[in-house]
């Protein structure tokens, strides 16, 4: 079997992940940060060292704004409703996931002003196009680092620095390059990092984060929940200080230990050698993809940056049934449709009928890929 | 003669850990412990650090900005 779905979740993971998660439930188990007894402290140490590995990943410098979420989609959530006001008006690009339109077009409809800056047939972006839709009631940009789709990276450290020019809020929607693409909170000028942990991070589903930056004032930002976080528990309202304000209820911690593993996996290995490789990859894959007469492929460029994540259709048949073919006959897993990106696939031209998507990952091999080519040739 | 110990209690246990980690980076001779009975603090650790130590650790705490919810001498 050969996994070309790592764009929605990593697998395999690398094994001390698993080990992580299973030494959690044999030897501590316990609820973090609740109690003063030994394995509570240990519950507790295991989000704390999180918290300092992702901060180190990041460039942040204080890892009690690092807040930990169910996953990309919670942490973006929580940015946007915390933040943004009926009034307010907020600046996104077309080829945005669901996860950044839908909460968007909710809060359209509550009040808040909307504009998308489109981008090219190639999914690319010119930040000029987010800075002429500046208004005087514009609060904050809100872009992907990556589209899901054709996996390309958008400008997100100039947008920062228009974002910085006019005093603008910037959120990223960092769910397909945490890990696997070098990201700077403060070089890219970035507010609000949303991540997720089950995919270039390692860990397992369920995990995920938004980071806070310093620019933001957390006592000003609205929390999705309200609940118990062992902290000031003689008073009814929620705590005013990080984490704790925006983390209610028992946490994810043996999927937060698996994520502990995972990030040091990726800061051991570095984040540029894994992007390197992972480049490798997909430059085998598209540049084999062109060479097949009935295959078109989508936002490749050989000479700028990517992910490695990749779309294309084949111009006899239909995405799911090459997706078909491919699990069927060669035991190869990937995405067919359109990756819960309806945007993205106005953009590039491939909507409602969408792409086959393929997801690499660090943990896929040369053979792989030339394997899925001969594959796809014989399919057509 | 023994020492003389104090401890400082945190609003979290974030803070509680943040504040071990950065002292023993820097050389105090600090431990988290629980909370003592006569206090309270509700994320049930404290840590304990030698009180004529103090000042220079406060001051640690500060440019770190870990926020301290209390100051005790130990008994």
């Amino acid at each position: 079997m050969i996994y070309f779905d790592n764009a929605a979740t990593s697998w395999p993971k690398p094994p001390q992940v698993k080990e992580a998660m299973i030494r959690f439930m044999d030897e501590v188990g316990a609820n973090p940060g609740r109690s003063g007894h030994l394995l509570s402290i240990e519950a507790a140490k295991i989000l704390f060292e999180t918290r300092e590995l992702l901060a180190k990943l990041f460039n942040v410098k204080d890892s009690s704004r690092i807040i930990f979420t169910y996953n990309a989609t919670e942490s973006i959530n929580l940015a946007l409703k915390g933040l943004l006001q009926p009034g307010d008006h907020v600046i996104t690009s077309s080829m945005e996931h669901n996860s950044v339109m839908r909460p968007l077009r909710d809060l359209e409809k509550k009040g808040v002003g909307l504009s998308i800056a489109p981008c090219s047939s190639n999914g690319e972006l010119d930040p000029k196009e987010v800075e002429k839709r500046i208004q005087s009631n514009t609060k904050m940009i809100v872009l992907t680092h990556a589209s899901n789709v054709t996996g390309t990276l958008l400008p997100i450290a100039e947008v920062g620095k228009i974002a910085k020019q006019h005093h603008l809020l910037f959120l990223v929607d960092a769910a397909q390059t945490a890990g696997s693409y070098p990201i700077d909170m403060e070089k890219d000028g970035i507010d609000l990092l949303a991540f997720s942990g089950h995919k270039s991070l390692y860990g397992p589903q369920g995990t995920g984060g938004l980071v806070i930056g310093e620019r933001i004032d957390e006592k000003k930002m609205i929390p999705l929940k309200q609940g118990g976080t062992g902290s000031r528990s003689e008073f009814e309202e929620q705590p005013d200080f990080l984490p704790d304000r925006f983390e209610s209820g028992t946490p994810n911690t043996v999927g937060i230990a698996g994520l502990l593993e995972g990030v040091r996996f990726v800061l051991n290995e570095g984040v540029l050698t894994i992007h390197q490789y992972e480049r490798s990859l997909i430059e085998k894959l598209a540049e084999g993809l062109l060479e097949i007469p009935k295959i078109k492929i989508y936002g490749w460029s050989k000479h700028r940056e990517q992910i490695a994540t990749l779309s294309f259709n084949s111009l006899s048949l239909s995405s799911s049934e090459v997706a078909s073919h491919l699990e069927e006959r060669y035991g190869i897993l990937c995405r067919p449709g359109l990756h819960c990106a309806p945007s993205a696939h106005k953009t590039i031209g491939t909507f409602p009928e969408g792409t086959v998507r393929f997801g690499l990952g660090y943990f896929n091999k040369d053979e792989e890929i030339k394997f899925a080519l001969q594959a796809l040739q014989s399919i057509g | 003669m023994s020492e003389q110990y104090g401890v400082i209690l945190f609003p979290s246990v974030h803070f509680a850990l943040r504040a071990e980690k950065r002292a023993k980076d820097e050389g105090f001779k600090i431990k988290l412990i629980p909370v003592p009975r006569h206090l309270s603090s509700d994320c049930g650790v404290c840590l304990r650090f030698p009180w004529e130590q103090k000042e220079i650790l406060l001051c640690l705490l500060e440019r770190e900005g870990i926020r301290v919810e209390g100051i005790h001498p130990l008994e």
